[in-house]
């Protein structure tokens, strides 16, 4: 069944001054067997298509980058298959390569990161969700959002002239003094070390959890907090109740924030120390995948060394979309149960 | 809007066009941090005298060995000098062996951040070895303490500082901890990058340089210039002939002595822990890296112009900063080999 | 349960609420106090620095004092210029798809590889882009650094213009339709004009995110003491300078490290604060 659009006055009036400034068809719109309509016109068809080429750029990017790096990687994958993950070996001048520190020292720093972010995230994310007001909770979100905004290197530049000589005046001697029973609070006085880089990054990686957490528990439904206060709960007892529901959310978003700092280069690079050595001291300098990456890739004397690298980028990639991929996954589902 | 859009896309192709059109005039460079004091200064000068620029990166004689031997630059630099097996990889991917042209003499001095023990502390080979495998770990360690007598060292930890890219200045000082331990060449042994025991890693000689001077208590080896350049102090090292010498350019200049009248043809040489009595034990050679048969005729020009300059009217501006300029007779084997470079 | 416990019950209850509040509050604070601390570090060590030397001046060799900028301030504005060439018509286009034609499970899959690759490190990027640009160029260029830059803005422009998009009312699109203008003729001439200034907005906050960039740039772009605008050539980037010279020992190189530290941070607030203005006016469509 055709329909036809009439020709509006707007068009109509173009006709009888002469001129068209549309050389196409008015649009048909035609009904098809299953009720949608759809056009055929010329023009739509040619702009749906251009523009679902484009999205499908968008999409296949992530295949592209991924194949690119397999690639580059294959040298360094034949030669060492998987020991290339528990060696600690990393020999340049042999052409023996193992990850293991590096992946250590990224493993130890985010964990440091996350275990002093998320109930830092956690807390701000109940402040502003449950117990603000109105007019503080724009410029409090915003002010966390600025943080996300501040370019690594000047974190980087901070932490070096400032976080690393307070870690090693203060903070490194007050744990040794105090904690220093337990060996993970001792090590190297340098202020270098994984301890400062896991604070940094905790900064960094504080507005990522922050902001979803608070989008997780404003979606939770007035309902939830209605029904517990008018059971007589406290503010506090209240915000449990939000944050038990938000907890896959809250999960999610400490994935997420997680994956930004297995990837954080610059401010990393500049107070880790890079130090090939695992070490169970937090005070100890340490070396994180990307702070390898950044400081060896433009010297990787042979294609071997080179390759081994780009493996470690790899690694890298594979772990940080597997992380986004589920915790998107996580907070997508989370959200979307509640605004039903 | 779209006025003001038109006109900044027309300048910016503008520009571009105009870059294109223009003739190359910058070659590219990369390599040690070690002569970066020098090179800087003199790709400074002789920009504004030639007006050709050399753009110098300085990232480590690694990255330049890498760089040179991927083509992606136009010279290297590298104070250590290329194996076998490297110049069989630059000449199997490039298509040419490579001309290693000395061009100032260095030393490796041994940086300390300790304000209240002043300049000159004394160290001998076996001390900086055991503290470089982590065996002596404080400053008031007998051993330190009993060479200097006039000095009080306080109890505190010495903080390691390295390379944590390939070096060759890591390669001079290892070459030199070879020599004198024989613990050192066998747990650790020689080269651009090595597993370091202990320590701190910095990136470049700035790197180190920076490492020692934030901490207090902190020790690294780096090329003279950066120390003075930072006013820090230096320590005097025990040479072979058992005299406690600084680096300063008389005693960087009777290392090479024995060196300079034994040079081999192709110019790579080490010259660590000479023999002399004035002779300073950690001294090197850097040369650049330069492409026998370079695919770009012009450029070779231009370097081979450079060269002829640095090796002689280069060699006057070593002295302020701190690097000796090569001897006479190494001077002269030098601009002989820059007629090697196929320029047709 | 005698009155008297249930107070008791009632005080401790009283008592964790209150704690409880006053630690949110605290985290609060905690949270917001780098972000002063930081800014006003940079401030102090940077903006004694900051003058005309500073914009117009070219690097001096090492040991030297002065000198300026220059060429690292106009090598960032180049890559990141050729990089939104790359960037941002992928960007807004698939944003386009994603505002009129995603509701369909292709869309969505689109939308999550776009969240997806907002994620990956930037370093990672830098490495796609040498094995991409680098090797076969085989050289180092301020083009290599400008696909990296490229690939880092696609994600947010993305999201960012299909949100505006999708933000403008629906009654313009009815009434648009109801005219007999086209559908695509509709999306380009009515409702991307009025979704302008938020996706310019938005587009200058996925520019800001790549001008604070620099793990990408270090063996992409690699770098350049000299003055060059050819995209063949290593170009100076802002931020690469910001971390060479932080690096050094020289002090008068720190100096000018933060003094670039402090111009960078300054932009990027001004592009977030520029962006919450306009977006505050949602509910609105604001000026065409």
């Amino acid at each position: 069944m055709q329909t036809n659009i009439p020709q509006t006055t707007a068009e109509g009036r173009q006709q009888q001054t002469g001129g068209r400034d549309q050389k196409s068809e008015p649009p048909v719109v035609v009904s098809t067997q299953n009720g949608t309509a759809r056009s055929t016109n010329v023009g739509d068809v040619v702009f749906k298509n251009l523009t679902l080429l484009f999205a499908a750029g968008v999409f296949s990017l992530v295949f592209v980058m991924a194949y690119f790096m397999y690639k580059g990687s294959s040298l360094s994958i034949a030669k060492f298959g998987w020991s290339f993950l528990w060696t600690s070996v990393w020999d340049p001048v042999k052409g023996d390569f193992g990850a293991l520190p590096y992946i250590f020292g990224t493993i130890v720093s985010s964990i440091v990161a996350l275990a002093i972010a998320l109930p830092l995230s956690v807390g701000v994310a109940m402040f502003l969700s449950e117990l603000s007001p109105r007019w503080l909770e724009t410029p409090v979100s915003f002010m966390v959002e600025l943080l996300a905004a501040i370019p690594s290197i000047v974190y980087g530049l901070w932490g070096m002239f400032v976080l690393v000589p307070f870690v090693r005046t203060y903070v490194g001697p007050f744990l040794s003094k105090h904690a220093g029973f337990i060996p993970l609070f001792t090590g190297a006085p340098y202020g270098f070390g994984m301890l400062t880089a896991g604070i940094i990054l905790a900064i960094m990686i504080l507005p990522i959890i922050t902001s979803i957490s608070r989008d997780v528990m404003i979606a939770i439904p007035n309902s939830q907090r209605e029904g517990a206060l008018a059971l007589g709960a406290t503010k506090w007892e209240t915000t449990k109740i939000v944050l038990s529901n938000a907890k896959s959310g809250i999960a999610g978003a400490t994935m997420l924030g997680l994956g930004r700092a297995l990837g954080e280069t610059m401010a990393v690079t500049l107070v880790i120390g890079n130090s090939s050595k695992i070490s169970f001291h937090l005070l100890d300098p340490g070396y994180s995948m990307a702070s390898v990456i950044a400081n060896e890739f433009s010297e990787a004397t042979t294609d071997l060394y080179l390759s081994a690298l780009i493996e470690i980028g790899l690694l890298l990639f594979a772990v940080t979309i597997i992380l986004n991929a589920v915790a998107r996954l996580i907070v997508w589902s989370v959200t979307k149960r509640f605004s039903q | 809007m779209k006025r003001s859009l038109s006109i900044i896309l027309g300048l910016a192709f503008a520009l571009l066009a105009s870059d294109m059109l223009r003739a190359q005039t910058q070659l590219n460079g990369a390599g040690a941090t070690f002569p970066y004091p020098i090179y800087s200064k003199w790709f400074d000068a002789y920009s504004k005298e030639h007006g050709i620029n050399f753009n110098y990166q300085a990232i480590g004689s690694g990255g330049g060995i890498k760089q040179v031997t991927e083509g992606t630059v136009d010279f290297g630099a590298s104070d250590a000098f290329l194996t076998e097996d490297q110049m069989k990889e630059i000449k199997e991917k490039q298509g040419s062996d490579i001309l290693h042209f000395p061009t100032v003499m260095g030393a490796v001095v041994l940086t300390y951040n300790l304000p209240a023990v002043g300049a000159d502390l004394k160290i001998t080979p076996e001390i900086l070895a055991d503290i470089y495998l982590g065996k002596i770990t404080k400053w008031n360690d007998e051993k330190i303490a009993s060479i200097n007598p006039d000095k009080t060292l306080p109890d505190q930890a010495i903080l390691v500082a390295h390379r944590s890219d390939g070096s060759g200045t890591t390669n001079i000082f290892s070459n030199y901890l070879s020599k004198v331990s024989p613990e050192w060449k066998e747990k650790v042994g020689q080269g651009t990058s090595v597993n370091w025991p202990v320590g701190l890693g910095g990136k470049g000689n700035d790197g180190v340089t920076g490492v020692v001077k934030q901490s207090e208590g902190g020790f690294g080896y780096v090329e003279i210039a950066y120390a003075i350049q930072n006013h820090m102090p230096y320590c005097l090292l025990k040479n072979e002939a058992g005299k406690f010498v600084g680096p300063d350019l008389d005693a960087v200049s009777a290392a090479a002595a024995g060196a300079a009248s034994n040079m081999p043809k192709d110019m790579r040489v080490m010259i660590t822990n000479s023999p002399g009595e004035k002779a300073y034990p950690i001294c090197g050679f850097t040369w650049l890296l330069i492409y026998q048969n370079p695919k770009d005729k012009v450029k070779g020009k231009e370097i081979a112009a450079f060269l002829h300059w640095a090796l002689t009217k280069g060699q006057e501006y070593c002295k302020d900063l701190y690097y000796a300029p090569l001897p006479s007779s190494v001077q002269k084997m030098d601009l002989k080999q820059i007629s090697e470079i196929k320029l047709k | 349960m005698t009155s008297e416990s249930n107070a008791g019950v009632d005080r401790w209850r009283k008592f964790k609420n209150a704690f409880m509040i006053s630690l949110s509050l605290f985290s609060a604070v905690l949270v917001i106090a780098p972000l002063f601390i930081i800014f006003g570090y940079t401030l102090s060590r940077g903006i004694g620095s900051v003058n005309v030397d500073f914009f117009i001046h070219m690097p001096k060799p090492v040991g030297e004092s002065g000198g300026g900028m220059a060429n690292a301030i106009v090598g960032s504005l180049i890559m990141i210029g050729v990089g939104s060439l790359i960037g941002l018509p992928i960007g807004i286009i698939a944003g386009i798809y994603l505002a009129e034609f995603g509701k369909n499970p292709f869309g969505a899959a689109v939308r999550f590889m776009s969240d997806v690759l907002s994620g990956i490190p930037s370093i990672v990027v830098g490495v796609v882009a040498y094995v991409i640009v680098v090797l076969p160029m085989k050289h180092f260029s301020g083009f290599a650094g400008s696909v990296a830059l490229a690939i880092l803005m696609i994600p947010t422009v993305t999201r960012t213009t299909e949100e505006m998009i999708l933000l403008v009312p629906h009654s313009l699109r009815e009434a648009s339709l109801a005219l007999g203008v086209p559908s695509w003729k509709t999306t380009i001439r009515v409702i991307l004009p009025v979704a302008t200034k938020g996706i310019t907005t938005g587009i200058l906050l996925g520019i800001a995110r790549a001008a604070g960039e620099t793990a990408p740039l270090l063996f992409t772009a690699l770098g350049n003491r000299f003055w060059s605008t050819s995209l063949n050539q290593p170009m100076a980037s802002l931020t690469v300078f910001i971390y060479d010279y932080a690096k050094a020992p020289f002090d008068d190189w720190n100096r000018q490290a933060w003094a670039a530290a402090f111009v960078l941070i300054c932009i990027v607030f001004l592009v977030n604060i520029l962006f919450r203005l306009v977006t505050r006016s949602r509910y609105g469509i604001g000026n065409t």
